[in-house]
């Protein structure tokens, strides 16, 4: 057993661990720490396969941004352990069937013959930056596809405000953009007086 | 050095590279722990001399060994957990802040050929791992069990997810007129260009074609550190000192060096961005690693120079300039440095 061996069943034991916990743990903020645990230990078995952009921006975005605002998110709600147990029974055949298809259909991409190639025929020779390759492709083979995620984004964005916002507050609220642009003279007045004598 | 490497091959054989790269990790960290500590002290006395005070002066000559004193202290004092804490999570919450303060520096270069690793994507990496450093925050805040510390862990969570954006964005920039994410290939980059062919390399370097971005970058550095005059997560005279206030001991001491490493840190990346890292700025004077630290303590004086100058920016005012005004000009920038990037005034090829 090489030494890269021993570290993909290293950082795989780690992986399985954080990811039960992810399902097991009591306190939600519990579980989105092992989830956080997870992505990094992906990252480094990506890394492994010689993937070190994708890597990265799996820690770049789920890790450095995505967690931070779900475990922001987790830390101010009031949660109700009873209340959320409640249903259990009734909902596990549901979820149970959406486990059963998600494993399906796991198993179906990675059976496929994109995933068969051999290890031989996989390796990266020196002075290819996978980096480069994958920025490269983007933007000409996969041009639109590119675009068009892009756009599904900023469509998901702008669903979001739009769906959160409730209307013009009322309330007496400052607009920092004045309060930015005010100069000494529009809010302070020098007076000279002349010295009053007996 | 052939002998060095002849002499610890003959003494630990095969695990000599991994031996070797050990003793790198300990050449990097322990003059950044010394640069940590002498920061410090470097702090109280530039601000002392700008408030007309004296800074420490009892402990040794000139207060030097003020530092090792404040260390001991700290190394000696007991480390109260709160009893209401998620004890597991308070213990991890200052190794989380200090450990990516730390593993950054494993690509930053320091001349050429000095760099404990010099792999292609290091710029991603240095964001990747930089990124992490706001978990140590949100989890001291949550873990003590404060109201305090929760508050200065909300509002540092929203304050570095706002600003590492515009940073990103800045950093888009330079690795748009480098066309490389190798920190060494992106200082050799500055070093060609037609100031520098006359002798003039300072004006070659990034800052000045891309003077916007370094602003930006400079600005949102110390939001992302949370020095003042962005430090409203500490933001002592409204939330005591936010979310390290029921740390004591080493524990703080981490949080303290993890801040200070983390801006050692980001004075060595605009160095090595935007101020031609280990470049010479005139053509008769030799490159070197001098001018690195040279470059950095500049940038570190900036740093002091703020705190003692600038007032606590008001929190609302703090999302309005990361979101409304650095974002759009941002966005502005990169589109003209890639329309510049195609037109024959290009000035990076």
């Amino acid at each position: 057993m090489d030494f890269s061996t021993v570290v993909f069943f290293f950082l795989s034991a780690i992986l399985i661990f954080a990811a039960l916990r992810v399902i097991t743990a009591r306190n939600p903020v519990y579980a989105a720490l092992h989830l956080m645990l997870a992505f990094f230990t992906t990252g480094g078995i990506w890394a492994m396969l010689q993937a070190e952009f994708l890597a990265i921006a799996l820690i770049v975005v789920y890790v450095g941004a995505v967690m931070v605002l779900f475990l922001f998110v987790v830390m101010m709600l009031d949660i109700n352990m009873d209340r959320i147990r409640e249903g259990f029974w009734n909902y596990l055949p549901l979820g149970a069937l959406l486990g059963l298809l998600m494993v399906l259909e796991m198993g179906l991409v990675l059976g496929s013959k994109y995933f068969q190639v051999p290890i031989a025929e996989a390796v990266v020779p020196a002075g290819v930056s996978n980096t480069k390759e994958i920025g490269a492709l983007l933007v000409t083979d996969y041009v639109f596809p590119f675009e068009l995620s892009a756009i599904i984004l900023l469509v998901g964005m702008i669903a979001a405000v739009v769906l959160t916002f409730r209307g013009v507050k009322k309330s007496k609220i400052s607009n920092p953009n004045q309060q930015v642009f005010v100069k000494a003279k529009d809010r302070m007045r020098v007076l000279q007086m002349p010295v009053e004598k007996d | 050095m052939d002998a060095l490497m002849n002499f610890g091959q003959g003494i630990f054989g095969g695990i000599w590279p991994a031996v070797w790269t050990l003793i790198k990790i300990v050449l990097i960290v322990a003059p950044l722990m010394l640069g940590v500590a002498y920061l410090t002290y470097f702090e109280r006395k530039v601000i002392g001399f700008m408030q007309v005070r004296i800074g420490p002066n009892r402990v040794g000559p000139w207060g030097l060994i003020q530092p090792i004193a404040d260390g001991l202290k700290l190394l000696l004092k007991e480390i109260i957990v709160p009893s209401g804490s998620a004890k597991g999570v308070f213990i991890i919450a200052p190794m989380l802040a200090i450990a990516p303060a730390l593993a950054a520096w494993a690509v930053i270069p320091f001349t050429d050929s000095l760099v404990l690793a010099n792999i292609d994507a290091s710029l991603l990496y240095i964001l990747a791992i930089t990124s992490m450093g706001v978990y140590g925050i949100i989890l001291s805040g949550w873990a003590s069990n404060s109201k305090y510390a929760f508050l200065g862990a909300m509002r540092s969570a929203a304050q570095m997810v706002s600003y590492e954006i515009a940073m990103g964005f800045a950093l888009i920039t330079v690795l748009m007129v480098a066309g490389s994410l190798n920190l060494v290939e992106i200082v050799n980059g500055q070093a060609k260009g037609q100031f520098a062919d006359m002798g003039l390399g300072f004006l070659s370097w990034n800052w000045l074609p891309l003077l916007p971005m370094f602003l930006v970058y400079l600005i949102s550095g110390t939001a992302e550190l949370n020095r003042a005059p962005f430090d409203i997560a500490e933001g002592e005279s409204e939330i005591v000192a936010g979310f390290h206030v029921e740390y004591s001991g080493m524990a703080f001491a981490l949080f303290f060096l993890a801040e200070y490493a983390n801006m050692i840190l980001v004075a060595a990346l605009t160095s090595i961005l935007f101020l031609g890292g280990w470049l010479s700025p005139v053509g008769f004077l030799p490159d070197g690693i001098v001018w690195m630290f040279a470059k950095m303590s500049f940038v570190l004086l900036l740093f002091l120079w703020f705190r003692a100058t600038f007032p606590r920016y008001r929190y609302d005012l703090l999302m309005r300039l990361g979101w409304k005004v650095f974002l759009p000009l941002c966005f502005f920038w990169v589109i003209i440095v890639g329309v510049w990037m195609i037109t024959p005034l290009n000035i990076w090829n």
